[in-house]
């Protein structure tokens, strides 16, 4: 495989990931229909590579105060039940059918970022967001 | 009600996250700035509560042979700088045309993926 797509789809995703913008997503597509990997083997390596690049990106938040931890707990409780419930069927899934199931995904994850409500909140309200963030 | 609703958000991040191996962000963003958390909050709350999810997830698909770390470690440092970058621009951005080019990329593959 061109290393230069790989370190392009790593950067990518990375940047992506850490924004919560589905950098997973463009991993996996990179993963299965460029490389040419199994539905099921580019799923894991992304979960296992989010796992330190989360990591790296909670830590700047940190200092930010962008992290609502009296929200992020119960919701990551409630989270694990779920990824226990997924994982466990992504074990007997017919990997045909979990790509079909992963195009779905993807296939509402850019009707939703193409039509996203970006309306909702004014550039001026954006704006004064960032201000307030900004150190 | 506005709880309970967040509280689901978090089970279906965790289903989507844990089955199809992403998309867990996708559910949990929306349904944090649900919950009255402004966009840049719930960008990066998510990646907090995700951080978990995929850990456990991860941890299951290792346990079941589905991936080893050999398969992963080559992206690792890549995908480390690309996320450092990210958190540097996230509470600077919201691109409506990065968020249209990446929309456009996942409908093809989305129909590549759904052809094949």
């Amino acid at each position: 495989m061109n290393y230069f797509w790989m370190a392009l789809a790593g950067l990518g995703s990375g940047a992506l990931g850490a924004m919560g913008m589905g950098g997973g997503g463009i991993l996996i597509i990179f993963l299965t229909l460029c490389a040419g990997l199994d539905q099921r083997t580019s799923q894991g390596i992304n979960l296992l590579l989010f796992v330190p690049c989360a990591a790296a990106a909670v830590l700047s938040y940190i200092p930010k105060k962008l992290i609502r931890w009296k929200t992020a707990i119960p919701f990551a409780l409630l989270g694990l039940i779920g990824a226990a419930a997924g994982t466990y069927l992504s074990g007997v899934i017919e990997t045909s059918l979990l790509r079909k199931g992963f195009a779905l995904l993807m296939a509402a994850a850019g009707v939703f970022q193409i039509f996203g409500k970006e309306k909702k909140e004014s550039t001026l309200q954006q704006n004064q967001i960032d201000h307030r963030h900004t150190p | 009600m506005k709880k309970l609703l967040t509280l689901v958000g978090g089970f279906f991040s965790g289903i989507a996250n844990g089955l199809l191996g992403a998309g867990g962000g996708m559910i949990a963003v929306p349904a944090l700035r649900r919950a009255g958390l402004s966009t840049v909050e719930s960008h990066a709350t998510s990646v907090a509560v995700i951080l978990p999810l995929c850990a456990l997830s991860a941890g299951i698909y290792l346990a079941r042979g589905d991936v080893t770390l050999h398969d992963a470690l080559p992206y690792l440092p890549w995908m480390i700088a690309g996320s450092l970058l990210g958190a540097k621009i996230l509470p600077r951005l919201s691109s409506t045309v990065l968020r249209r080019m990446f929309g456009v990329l996942m409908l093809w593959a989305a129909w590549r993926m759904f052809a094949a």
